[in-house]
């Protein structure tokens, strides 16, 4: 379970991004941060890993707590969170393989890893992960020649293969078309409930966090102003996390049957990209 | 304010009227300073040699021709020794300037007030003197020969080499390094895996740059005893033997032509 206590952000601007937030994730639960540009879901989800330090406030992991750990025992804690970025973030001179091995760095030693020496069982669950995500032929390729959707696909081998418990996810679709968008987020969806992964998604589609999260948390200015199921975001309640807007056309209430057959066409569509 | 209401129309100008005048009084100014410079050479200078520099020129044209071939025999090892001392020179520079790039980078420095300062200043110094000087100092020290020049185009192609790196360095995506530091990497990682790769085309590519500025520059090191071709052409020079001075021009044009075709061909591979 992740828990945050009071968390606190304040840049050296002075901006404050987060006012004291309290939030809990119980195991297992994808969950989306929604609210508009600003509203503090990217230092949110930062601050959790340490990528950004709190001012103040406590974030713990299954009762460690994260905000007070030496730097040798934050690199440590930082293996059990995979993280997925909005440009993909793989370094795009590498191979995939070499990307998607990246996410061990934190399981060996230096030399190993400079001269790509990782352990047979890693290599072993790359290409399982590669496969599981319709990858697997592209593990030679470097990672600029591939497309959007194949890019972010081997993010999420990246952050996978860290064996996290978390996954801490920015913004996944902010750069794909929406066919894509919707694969990935089911992707995403389906890898957490096999390996019963809690994850935070920040995403700004309003429509994919009701389709495919079980729980919606509405930022605003650094405040939680919505913390609820997907069905209770009307239109009342996006007006107080995003401003004054006619909402009717965004709110759809999602159709569990439709979304039934989506999850059926998955493995091809994975693979047809 | 450059948006202006007049008779109720909004008109709208590049500059206000104060800046553009400024504009032209700074325009102004270059120009008289231009006119008078110009005026002041050419009070200081001495017209008759101006116009008979057409005559000298072909006098010690043909004072060059015909070009004695049978020297070049005697050319080659001091061509070897340039290019040597080119290559090495750039060798010891790359190996020593990649990790000052590093400590000079701010994003990638262990400390921006106490060792940034320092690899700066090991930049500048080192750019700031020109390689002819450093070899006229080195050949002082550790007297004349191929080894002083090499330390010379090294010592002075280090800021060279780290100041376009450590550009370079600070030039970088910041999300891939965030990518791998969020794996739980620890610092030599977080190097290896997020940094390096996004920096080694340009680090290849200042490389070769550099050792073909290098080839150039250590034509002329034989002036002062740091070995070389500048060495014969230094001797040919004294001795007034200018069909020889001839041959080695030609020599020095060559081996700056293929030095710069292929810096040019290993620039175009790896980028």
């Amino acid at each position: 379970m992740l828990r945050l206590d009071t968390l606190v952000k304040q840049y050296k601007t002075g901006d404050l991004a987060l006012k004291g937030i309290d939030l809990e994730i119980p195991d297992g639960q994808v969950m989306a941060l929604i609210g508009p540009s600003g509203a503090g879901k990217s230092t949110l989800i930062r601050c959790v890993n340490r990528l950004v330090e709190p001012t103040s406030g406590k974030v713990s992991l299954n009762d460690m707590e994260l905000t007070t750990l030496s730097q040798g025992r934050l690199r440590k804690a930082r293996r059990r969170m995979g993280m997925i970025f909005q440009e993909y973030a793989l370094v795009e001179r590498l191979t995939v393989m070499e990307n998607v091995l990246s996410g061990r760095l934190g399981y060996v030693s230096f030399w190993r890893s400079y001269f790509r020496k990782f352990p047979q069982s890693d290599i072993d669950e790359a290409f399982r992960l590669l496969a599981r995500v319709g990858l697997d032929h592209m593990a030679d390729k470097r990672a600029d020649e591939l497309s959007g959707g194949q890019r972010q696909r081997v993010g999420i081998c990246r952050a996978l293969i860290q064996d996290p418990e978390l996954l801490l996810v920015d913004e996944p679709t902010a750069s794909l078309d929406p066919k894509t968008s919707r694969q990935i987020m089911r992707l995403i969806r389906e890898l957490c409930a096999e390996r019963k992964l809690s994850a935070i998604i920040n995403i700004h589609d309003v429509l994919l966090a009701q389709m495919f999260a079980e729980r919606i948390v509405g930022l605003q200015l650094g405040e939680i102003v919505y913390d609820g199921p997907p069905d209770g975001l009307t239109p009342d309640v996006l007006t107080q996390i995003y401003g004054e807007e006619d909402w009717e056309a965004t709110i759809e209430t999602v159709d569990e049957e439709e979304l039934e057959d989506d999850l059926v066409g998955e493995e091809t569509a994975a693979g047809s990209d | 304010m450059p948006l202006d209401v007049k008779d109720g129309l909004k008109v709208w100008q590049r500059r206000d009227r104060n800046s553009q005048l400024a504009i032209w009084a700074v325009q102004f100014a270059a120009v008289a300073i231009f006119v008078y410079c110009w005026q002041l050479i050419s009070d200081k200078t001495i017209w008759m040699f101006v116009t008979d520099a057409p005559r000298q020129a072909a006098d010690m044209a043909s004072r060059m021709m015909p070009p004695k071939w049978d020297y070049l025999s005697t050319l080659w090892i001091p061509v070897w020794d340039t290019i040597a001392i080119a290559t090495l020179g750039t060798l010891m520079a790359i190996v020593m300037a990649f990790p000052i790039a590093f400590l000079a980078a701010r994003n990638t420095t262990p400390s921006k007030t106490f060792i940034r300062p320092i690899a700066l200043f090991i930049i500048v110094s080192s750019r700031s003197i020109n390689s002819l000087l450093w070899a006229l100092m080195l050949v002082t020290v550790i007297g004349p020969g191929v080894f002083a020049g090499v330390l010379a185009i090294g010592f002075r192609s280090i800021g060279f080499c780290a100041k376009l790196l450590y550009e370079a360095i600070e030039e970088i995506d910041e999300t891939q390094v965030e990518a791998i530091t969020a794996t739980g990497a620890n610092g030599p990682q977080i190097l290896n895996y997020g940094i390096v790769p996004q920096i080694l085309p340009a680090f290849a590519g200042i490389s070769v740059f550099r050792w073909d500025i290098n080839i150039r520059e250590s034509t002329v090191l034989g002036l002062v005893g740091a070995g070389g071709i500048g060495l014969q052409l230094n001797a040919s020079i004294n001795t007034v033997t200018w069909t020889q001075v001839s041959v080695i021009l030609l020599v020095i044009l060559g081996t700056v032509i293929v030095s710069e075709w292929v810096s040019a061909k290993v620039r175009h591979a790896i980028i």
